[in-house]
This record gives C-alpha cells, sequence and structure tokens, in this order.
C-alpha cells in the first residue's frame, strides 16, 4: 500500500525522516521503502491566483486570465469554463513540458498567438499535468495553495510502500500504520473527526434492512445522507487519493474510498431512490441468479456466495464489488452507506471463485474487524456531509450477530520470559502494549488483561501479546544465547549418507552431477517407457506447462533430456548424474518416494588429449563407473546380460549385488536416441541405480583388515580360447576358485583369423598366491594344470 | 744415483699414461685407458708383478714407487668418471627434453551441483550444533503442509504459498487433499509427531510453488528447515544459534539483524538479515543500497503447532527457521537467474569447482567479481 508521508503526520506528529520511519517499520514488520512523488518534471511550472478575469476579444468561448504568479502578473488565454476569480491555479510558462492531452505525448509550451492575443504560458488541467484523466476543465488547487510556489515544492511528497503481511488488515490503513508509529517514537494517534448532524426521520422509518444469512455478515451498519450533491471532490481529497494511487471519481464514491484507507474499512454507497422498496436484504445468492458488476461484467451468482439485494435484485456481492444498477451517478441525491463485517473465508472464495480481488476483498478476506465497522461508517457519513452537503437521517442501523465478543487477552509476564527470554517489568509491558492503542487492567501482580483495540484482528493468544512487545521492544534487543540444553540423540540417515556417498563417487570418476524437476512431461516419460496405462505416474491438476505435468516415475528421461540439451553447445564428451526421487504411486496413500542414481556417458572417452588415442564411449565405461563404485562402497557387483525397454538388447546388463538387482548399465536403444534427438550412430550409455535396493546391501557391513602375507606370489598369463557364447565372467570365475588363485584379469581379448569362427581367445593375467610358503615352479604349474582342466571339463576351453 | 731401469720404465708408463689420459674425451674411452693401464693384463700391473723377481730392498723402493703411480693414476680416472658421467648424464637429460606447457593427460573429476555444496555447508554447520539431518516426502498431504502448521484451508497466509496440487484418485474426499509440499515445514511436524522432546533437526529439501517462472521465481526449488524444542527454549537461543550459524558459514566478523515478519506457523516471528558481504554494510548492488541482506525465516514455534502434535506448549517451546539455498547462491556468486540451477547447463555447472562453496570467507578478492 501506498501511504503519503503527509497523511501519517495528519494523525502523528513524528521527527523522524521517512527513510528512518520506513527502516522502524521494516523492523516491526511492516515492511516498508519510500519513493519520492512529484519530485521533477515539472520546470516551469507554479501555483497561480487568479485575480482578473476578460472575455477575449476575438472569441465568446475564449477569457482572458490575469494571474498572480508571485513575483508578476501575467495575462493568458484559457478556453476552461470552469475558471473563477480568486481560485488557485496550476500556471505553465512557456518551456514547461506538458503532456498532450490528445495524444498523450510531451510536449514543451511554446508562446502562441491564440485569435490574436498572444498568450505566454497556459492554465493546466489534470491531463495536461499527469494527474489524471480530466480535461474538461482546469484543475483548481485548495484556497492555501500559496501563490508563486513552483508546482512542485507544493505536491513533493514521500510516499511509504508497505507490503503488509496477512495478518494484519489494518496495515492496509493508514490509521494503521500511524498507530505503529505512535509506538515506534512514542506518540500518540489523534483520531479524525467523525461528527456530524443529524436531520429528519430516523434511518429505522426510511430503510428495512434484514441479514438473512447472520453467518456470512456479522455486522452491518448503514447510514442514509439525502439532499446530496455529486460533484468533484474538493483537491485535498483528491490529492490524498492521487498520492495513495486511487483515482478520483466524485465526493461521495472518494470519501468511501478515503475512509477505506484512512481506517482499513471498506465502504459502499447505493443510490438509495434507486433501492426497490427501500429495503436491503443481505442474503446468500441464488441459482440462474445474475448482476452486472461495476467493472461492467455479467456475473452468475451462486448460493456460496453472500450477495446484497433489494426487494427484487441483487445490487452487489457483498465486501468485494458493487452493482452496476445501484450505482452512484451525477443524478444521485441520497445515499445509503453500507459498512459492515462479512465473513472472511466466504469473501475469499468468492473473489477467488469469480477471479476478481478488489481492496475491499483484500480487506475482509484478512478478517477485520468488526468493531471498525460503525467507526468507519461515522467518519464517512461525516464527510460526505461536509463534502457533498445533505441531511443525515436520525441513527444508523446496526445489525449485530457477532454473540459472544473476545476481545481480551490475559498475559502473565512470566510467560514473555519464558519466549523471548528476557525479563520484562510489568510497567514496561503496559507501556508498550498501551502505545499501541491496548487498553491494560492489572489482574494480579504477575499478570494484566488486554483489551485489543477496534482496529486490530490478529491478537488471540498470550504469545501473540508477547510478540507486540517483542517488536516494538525490539528484536535487537534481545539477548542472543547458545543452546544450553542436552544435544538429541543421533539419529543416522543412512539413505542420504548412501545419495551423498555416490554423488561424491560420481563426481569423482568425472561425472557432473545435475538436478532436474520433478515434474515432466508425458512425452519425456513415454519415450523411456514409462508411462504405463495400468499405472499411471502422479499428475498435479494444476500444471504451469504440460512440460511438467507428471511427476517423474523414472529419472531416466529427464536425464536423457538434459544431455540433450547440453548437446546444443557440447560436442566432445559428456558425463552427467543425478540423483534424486522417482514417485511410484501407492493407493490411496502417498506415492512412495524412491531414491535412484541415474547416469548418462556420451561421446569421447578419453577426453580430448595430444596424449591419449581417442576412443568412443561404449558399454564397458558405464560397467566400469558402476565397478568402482560398488567395490568402493565394498561391493563386488556383477553383470548379467539383459534385455530391457529403453536399452539396445545385445549391450545391456542388469547389475547384482549378492544376487539382489540394484540397477541396469546399458547402450541406449537408437529409437530412444532419436525420440530425444541424440545421434544414434555413437553409442550413449545410460545407467540406473536403485539406492533403495542397494541401501540394505551396503549399510552395516562388518569389515575387518585382512593380513597379507610375506611370501612372493607369482603371476602367470593364460591365453584361452573357448565359444564366444561362454562369458568371460564365468572363465574368471573358473580360474578363481581355485584356492592358490587371488585374481584373473582378462587383459587381451582376440577374435580373428587366429582362432576357429565361434570361438575367441580371452587372455587373464593369473596371480597365484600361497598364504603359507613361497610357491615353486612345480606348484604353480600343478595349479595351472589344474585350471586348465577344470576350465576344459566345464566350458570347453583350451590354452591357446 | 743411478736410477733402477724399472723405474725408468714405470716413469715412461706414467708420461705416456697421462698423455693419454689428455686424450680421453668419454667413458668408452677412458674405459680403454682404465684397461691399457690399471687393467688385469694393463701396463702398470704387469710392472707390478715382475717385481717379485727382484731383490727385497729393490722390491720395496720399486715397489713403492709403483704403487704411488699407480694410486695417482687410479685417481685421476675416478675423478674423470665423474665428471664425464656427469656431462653425459646432463647431455642425455637435455636430450629428453619436453614441452611442459602441452596439457597434462586427462584426469576426470567434477564438480557437484552448487546446491548440494550449499546445502552440505548448511547442514554441516548445524550437525556441527547437535542437529539430525532429517528429509521428509516432496508430496505431501494438505494437512501437514498446511493445516497443522496453522494455515488453515481459506487463509489468506495460503496466498504465500501457491501450491500444486496432485490430480488423486479422490478427488471428491476434500479432507484428504495430496500435494507439492510448498515448504520444507511439513517435515516440523512429522519430526514432532514422530518423536518427543527435545528436538534439533535439519531438514533440506525440494519444494514446489504454482509461480510464474521468471529470473528470480522458480516453480521447483530447494528449502532448509530447521526446527529446535525443548524445555526453556526461548527467541535468545534462536538469536544466538543463528548468529553462530551466520558466522560459521558467512565469516566471523558478520553482523545480523532480526526484523519482525509474519509466518502463520510462528509466533512471533522474524526475518534474519547479515550485513552485506560484499560491500560490508555501506550499500551496493548486490544489497540493493541496503547494507542488508534477508537471508531468513524465523520465529518461535506457535503454540498451535505444537499443540497439535500433541506437544504442551506451557511445557515446550522451541524456535523453526527456513533458508532458500538457490538465493544464498545467488547472492554469493553474483547468479542473476535462479532458472539456471535446474537448466543443468554444463557451462553453468562447471563453473563451481571450489571443493567448499563456502570455501574462502571474508575474503574480498573472492567476492571481487560480484
Amino acid at each position: 500500500m501506498k501511504v503519503p508521508i503527509s497523511w501519517i503526520r495528519e494523525y502523528v506528529d513524528t521527527q523522524l525522516s521517512p527513510k528512518q520511519l520506513a527502516h522502524s517499520l521494516t523492523m516491526v514488520g511492516l515492511e516498508s521503502q519510500t519513493e519520492t512523488i512529484f519530485d521533477d518534471g515539472w520546470d516551469n511550472i507554479c501555483v497561480a491566483k487568479v485575480t482578473g478575469l476578460q472575455q477575449h476579444p476575438n472569441a465568446d468561448r475564449l477569457t482572458l486570465a490575469t494571474l498572480d504568479i508571485g513575483n508578476e502578473n501575467i495575462t493568458v488565454v484559457c478556453g476552461a469554463k470552469n475558471l473563477l476569480e480568486g481560485q488557485r491555479v496550476v500556471f505553465a510558462k512557456p518551456g514547461a513540458r506538458l503532456i498532450d492531452p490528445e495524444n498523450g505525448r510531451h510536449e514543451v509550451l511554446k508562446v502562441v498567438r491564440i485569435r490574436g492575443i498572444e498568450s505566454a504560458g497556459m492554465i493546466c488541467s489534470k491531463r495536461e499535468l499527469g494527474l489524471g484523466e480530466d480535461h474538461t476543465g482546469i484543475l483548481i488547487l485548495d484556497k492555501g495553495a500559496p501563490t508563486g510556489a513552483p508546482l512542485s515544492d507544493y505536491m513533493r511528497d514521500v510516499v511509504i510502500e508497505t507490503e503488509p503481511t496477512t495478518n494484519r488488515p489494518d496495515w492496509l490503513s493508514v490509521l494503521g500504520v500511524a498507530h505503529e508509529v505512535a509506538a515506534i517514537t512514542k506518540g500518540e494517534v489523534c483520531e479524525p473527526e467523525s461528527n456530524y448532524l443529524e436531520h429528519g426521520p430516523a434511518i429505522q422509518d426510511r430503510v428495512i434492512i434484514r441479514v438473512e444469512a447472520p453467518d456470512l455478515s456479522p455486522r452491518y451498519t448503514a447510514s442514509l445522507i439525502t439532499g446530496i450533491k455529486i460533484r468533484p471532490s474538493p483537491w485535498w481529497l483528491q490529492e490524498r487519493l492521487l498520492k495513495a494511487g486511487q483515482k478520483s471519481i466524485n465526493n461521495i464514491v472518494d470519501v468511501t474510498n478515503y475512509v477505506m484507507l484512512e481506517y482499513g474499512q471498506p465502504l459502499h454507497a447505493f443510490d438509495y431512490d434507486l433501492l426497490e422498496q427501500s429495503t436491503i436484504l443481505v442474503r446468500r445468492g441464488r441459482f440462474g441468479e445474475t448482476i452486472t458488476t461495476l467493472d461492467g461484467e455479467l456475473r452468475e451468482l451462486t448460493p456460496e456466495m453472500l450477495v446484497i439485494a433489494d426487494a427484487s435484485r441483487a445490487i452487489g456481492l457483498a465486501g468485494v464489488i458493487g452493482g452496476a444498477n445501484t450505482e452512484i451517478t451525477e443524478g444521485t441525491t441520497s445515499v445509503l452507506l453500507e459498512s459492515a463485517k462479512f465473513d472472511a473465508v466466504n469473501i475469499r472464495r468468492t473473489a477467488t471463485a469469480l477471479k476478481i480481488r478488489t481492496e475491499a476483498s483484500t480487506r475482509f478476506e484478512r478478517n477485520i474487524n468488526g468493531d471498525l465497522a460503525s467507526f468507519a461508517l461515522m467518519r464517512a457519513t461525516h464527510l460526505i456531509q461536509e463534502l457533498g452537503g445533505g441531511q443525515v437521517a436520525q441513527g444508523i442501523i446496526d445489525l449485530d450477530n457477532r454473540g459472544s465478543r473476545h476481545d481480551k487477552v490475559s498475559l502473565n509476564i512470566k510467560r514473555v520470559e519464558d519466549v523471548l527470554g528476557i525479563r520484562l517489568s510489568l510497567k514496561k509491558a503496559k507501556g508498550i502494549l498501551s502505545s499501541l492503542g491496548f487498553i491494560c487492567e492489572a489482574a494480579d501482580s504477575k499478570s494484566i488483561l488486554v483489551t485489543i483495540p477496534y482496529w486490530r484482528s490478529d491478537i488471540r493468544i498470550q504469545d501473540d501479546l508477547v510478540e507486540e512487545l517483542a517488536r516494538i521492544y525490539g528484536y535487537d534487543n534481545i539477548p542472543t544465547r547458545s543452546l544450553s540444553q542436552e544435544i538429541p540423540t543421533h539419529q543416522p540417515q543412512l539413505m542420504r549418507t548412501l545419495s551423498e556417498q555416490i554423488k561424491d563417487l560420481l563426481s569423482g570418476v568425472g561425472m557432473q552431477e545435475t538436478i532436474s524437476y520433478s515434474l515432466t512431461s508425458y512425452e519425456v516419460l513415454s519415450s523411456v517407457d514409462s508411462f504405463d496405462l495400468k499405472n499411471e505416474p502422479l499428475q498435479v491438476s494444476n500444471p504451469m506447462t504440460p512440460e511438467r505435468q507428471y511427476l517423474r516415475n523414472s529419472l531416466s528421461g529427464n536425464v536423457l533430456n538434459t544431455l540433450t540439451n547440453n548437446l546444443r553447445h557440447e560436442e566432445f564428451s559428456v558425463g552427467l548424474f543425478e540423483v534424486g526421487r522417482i514417485y511410484i504411486p501407492h493407493g490411496d496413500d502417498l506415492p512412495s518416494e524412491h531414491h535412484m542414481a541415474v547416469g548418462v556417458l556420451w561421446g569421447n572417452a578419453t577426453g580430448l588429449s595430444w596424449a591419449e588415442d581417442s576412443r568412443r564411449i561404449d558399454f564397458y565405461d558405464g560397467k566400469g563407473v558402476l565397478e568402482t563404485i560398488f567395490r568402493m562402497l565394498g561391493k563386488e557387483p556383477h553383470f548379467q546380460q539383459a534385455e530391457a525397454p529403453i536399452f539396445h538388447p545385445g549391450r545391456t546388463a542388469l547389475v547384482f549385488i549378492d544376487d539382489v538387482k540394484v540397477g541396469i548399465v546399458g547402450e541406449v536403444h537408437p529409437e530412444v536416441l532419436e525420440a530425444f534427438h541424440i545421434s544414434s550412430e555413437e553409442a550413449t550409455v545410460l545407467f540406473e541405480v536403485d539406492l533403495e535396493a542397494l541401501l540394505p546391501l551396503v549399510e552395516g557391513q562388518d569389515f575387518r583388515f585382512t593380513p597379507f602375507t610375506r611370501f612372493p606370489g607369482a603371476y602367470r598369463d593364460l591365453a584361452l580360447v573357448s565359444n564366444t557364447e561362454v562369458p568371460a565372467a564365468k572363465l574368471k570365475e573358473i580360474i578363481e576358485t581355485h584356492n592358490l588363485v587371488q585374481t584373473a584379469t582378462v587383459f587381451d581379448v582376440y577374435t580373428g583369423s587366429k582362432v576357429t569362427k565361434g570361438e575367441r581367445s580371452l587372455t587373464f593375467r593369473v596371480h597365484f598366491q600361497s598364504l603359507k610358503d613361497t610357491l615353486n615352479t612345480e606348484t604353480v604349474n600343478k595349479a595351472q594344470e589344474e585350471i586348465l582342466q577344470k576350465l576344459e571339463k566345464e566350458v570347453g576351453g583350451q590354452q591357446r | 744415483m743411478v736410477l733402477h731401469p724399472l723405474l725408468i720404465r714405470l716413469h715412461g708408463i706414467v708420461e705416456s699414461a697421462k698423455q693419454e689420459f689428455e686424450q680421453v674425451s668419454d667413458t668408452d674411452a677412458l674405459e680403454l685407458w682404465r684397461v691399457a693401464y690399471l687393467g688385469r693384463s694393463g701396463k702398470i700391473t704387469l710392472l707390478l708383478r715382475t717385481l717379485s723377481s727382484l731383490e727385497p730392498d729393490e722390491r720395496r723402493i720399486v715397489g713403492e714407487e709403483t704403487n704411488r703411480a699407480k694410486v695417482a693414476l687410479e685417481h685421476r680416472l675416478e675423478e674423470r668418471r665423474e665428471t664425464l658421467k656427469a656431462s653425459e648424464m646432463a647431455l642425455n637429460l637435455a636430450a629428453d627434453r619436453i614441452d611442459v606447457t602441452l596439457p597434462g593427460r586427462p584426469v576426470a573429476l567434477a564438480p557437484l551441483h552448487p546446491i548440494t555444496q550449499v546445502v552440505r555447508e548448511v547442514c554441516d554447520a548445524f550437525v556441527s550444533m547437535g542437529f539430525n539431518v532429517v528429509e521428509g516426502p516432496d508430496v505431501e498431504w494438505e494437512y501437514y503442509n498446511f493445516d497443522l502448521l496453522n494455515i488453515p484451508r481459506d487463509h489468506p497466509a495460503r496466498d504465500m504459498f501457491d501450491t500444486f496440487w496432485v490430480d488423486w484418485n479422490d478427488p471428491t474426499d476434500q479432507e484428504r487433499r495430496m500435494l507439492l509440499r510448498t515448504h520444507t515445514s511439513p517435515v516440523q511436524a512429522r519430526v514432532m509427531q514422530r518423536q518427543d522432546p527435545p528436538i534439533r533437526v535439519i531438514v533440506p529439501g525440494q519444494v514446489y510453488r504454482y509461480e510464474a517462472v521468471d529470473a528470480t521465481h522458480e516453480s521447483q526449488f530447494t528449502q532448509i528447515e530447521g526446527l529446535v524444542v525443548d524445555k526453556g527454549i526461548t527467541f535468545a537461543h534462536l538469536k544466538g544459534t543463528l548468529y553462530e550459524f551466520v558466522r560459521r558459514v558467512f565469516g566471523q566478523e558478520r553482523r545480523v539483524r532480526f526484523n519482525c515478519s509474519y509466518f502463520p506457523f510462528v509466533e512471533p516471528g522474524a526475518e534474519m538479515s547479515i550485513d552485506c558481504f560484499v560491500c560490508r554494510g555501506d550499500g551496493c548492488r548486490v544489497c540493493k543500497q541496503a547494507g542488508w541482506i534477508e537471508i531468513m525465516g524465523a520465529g518461535m514455534v506457535h503454540p498451535t503447532v505444537l499443540e497439535g502434535v500433541g506437544y504442551d506448549p506451557s511445557v515446550y517451546t522451541g524456535f523453526a527457521f527456513g533458508m532458500g539455498p538457490e538465493r544464498i547462491a545467488m547472492l554469493k556468486y553474483g547468479i542473476d537467474d535462479i532458472r539456471l540451477f535446474r537448466s543443468n547447463d554444463l557451462r553453468f555447472l562447471r563453473q563451481f569447482r571450489l571443493a567448499e562453496v563456502f570455501g574462502k570467507k571474508d575474503s574480498p578478492s573472492f567476492f571481487g567479481g560480484a
């Protein structure tokens, strides 16, 4: 909200600079910034007094106006009809920059001759000054405007731009802000005048008001003013509204807006003469009922909405927007003024359902205090009488259905210490609360009974008062203290530990961590075969875009997508991974959130280097990554040839640890690559690791140091020819089962003319080792012979 | 005195040895020289062998003289051998010279995502103060995300949390609405329901907002939430703990400022700012001339929240706080677009190479570019 400093100062005297004020307000919870307005752009424009008027000799519609501009008198040509002697007006000298009312552009004013008379300057309308739309006449300032003063000096102000939190509807009012300023500066608020004279018959005899939905309209007050005259508001009122960012309409509508800004209480003025049977019904809408609201929209009403109606039709959406059928117009002479409290939840629902947020609905939905209604009603009635003339009917209507009121809260001073950690005396507490408008009565030696001021609706419990004390006492004045309580028992979070370890390991092998959106698209999920119609992924009912509609039930699509996006600028080598959650629907319950690690390798395997032979990524790069990270986690993985969706049918393996499937690694199927616009000419390797499956296998391992022998071992290279169908892992397993063999590592694979078709040669380096003694050649030879026999017997392998 | 003929011979041998020695220019020639004079059938060796046929007196004189000459030659040999070896090695090494400006062979290592780095740094600081790291579900019940946190349905405070609703199989069941959590705060409620005080937890996690995305707004981002509940916890503890956190993560010299704010699940509520780590409070572009940067929301846990999870608010008090790692990273590194974090553009991610995001604290050069 825009709160002009000049307006605040009407209620509370403060010596603080605008900047200090904004800072102090921010510290007590009302985020504020200052903006100086009307500071520049008005060179050569000043306040002038009209001292004489003469008919233009050559034109009936033009006047020659003589103006006092302080140090000189000047006569200019003017065409406006609302010009009168003695008025204060705005005069622009040649050289001033004004807005051309025809095209809205800034133009520099020049001396002109109008119908033979030279006019060195002009009297300005609001539109020419950029102060409003009105161009029907010139702008008339208040009588007190200082003749000759530059317009900037006269208009300049500082506006405090506030961002009130939703719990404080009172901060959506100038008085509400003034109360804070008073508390901060130890000042006092001087409340505005609201007395008026009542004439004629009682309001009860002139209107019938019935609240038929008291649950939604806890309080409804109204006053009636007849014989008023609709006209533009005086300048002081227009100026305030302007500075607060509101348009001026006419004196009656302006008063309702002004008092709303002043008190935070929305008001509505009905044209009394248009109310059928002089009746107001506060009731629920009816099916099929419609209303054209002030913004020109035809709206359908429902029983969920609270409506203001007369005897035959809806005339307003309670607390949201008025109806066009009872709008104040130039012909209005009598006004029924409404000031009410409507149910916050209902107003919010109606505004949300109709997609309109108004100044009124914003205040009502924040639950304004019902006491406010009559204060604001009387203030507005006072102003209408002052500005519009007319007679106020005797009394007001006040239908109060609030039942028991909760306007007192007791405060035990011990609670202040318990919550804030400071000792505050009862006297000091009373002082702070009183400065905020609370009324304190002593209850006993340690507590007080506090009456909540009529403008506050956020105080319900003792701790709310504690906050009031804290913020005015100053958060910065509360000491800092270290936690001295007992440290709670440590609770290991194994999944988190594992996830973070996997991240470290994968980044350690050169893969870049990425974090993508949990929401993804149908296309991405179906491209990685994760859109199962029988078990559809969860979706949000209000997606921002189709790209983020479904909760991913697979991470592979996102990772491939990330690769695609990067291939726009990467051309050599990419390795990236994501450790994150996937969401598996789980019946009536929340989805199960599964932790996954998915990585992709693309491009050159060795990195661009002068020193290495260039080689493309293939299956074995992905496998190598998994072998490395699982070994670091203390487990030897096993790989089993497999076919799986999205993977190359011959270049894919399931990954097992201790016979439990923990993941998959393979080259991505060319069709899938095409779906992600990745070239299928070269291999792209993808792996998925299911951390939920992995965790129980790696947690709580009982690791023990293994002593190593001092006896030297022996190394032998064994070239073995076998059918290509025999997996290398099988040969390795057979070799390693021999009790003298520590490890067998394939370091050469050969298929070609030197072996029979359908066979291949694998060369193993075998490490023979005895823990008991030094191996001699005979023993090793014997062991090798045993191994070869076993190989031949089990898989038909032969030494080459 | 007449020289013994053998001594004359010796003299001749030594002279020729000296002359030839001068011609020696490499280790091979030196070896030939050694063989010719000092080898098993070298001239000096042979001469010594003839001594046995001499009279003892002669043998003694000639022997001494010959041995002296031999030692002198051997000494020369060793000396020359050393210098030759050194110069030859220098020559060889010079020939092995390489271009050290060619790049090294690639060793794979990639940085972690900056968010991961920030989250770790923040969590570690709290863990060292006795906090437990806890996580909770991304997909939540409305009850945990809002109701238990004192944000009832149709409350205007819900405007602070625009929500993605999950299209669930029973949308008619209005009491059980599923959503993507709008903050990590529901984990507070879950932790308190699960265990009794004392509680000190730090909760990192992904959160979601139904919000138009631009350079400063994301529909998904990270939050780190903290909660402390015990007997005797006060606002002073809140201040002390968060101040300590700031000193650990942002540097010992940082100052903090607390102002009042509103979050429905705390009372009193606060925001914490730190003095700008770029200009140190003088006002600059990063802090928008304010000198202060708001980095956290906090407050004393609302009694309604404590009651909701079955704690007695007259016995237990607590404080909660929350911060956004993306915002912290943006401020620290001058990142001007929050969307970069989930763009996963390698040109962005590869820049965050520091082992620890907050590695150097209070170092002006570190923030030089900001």
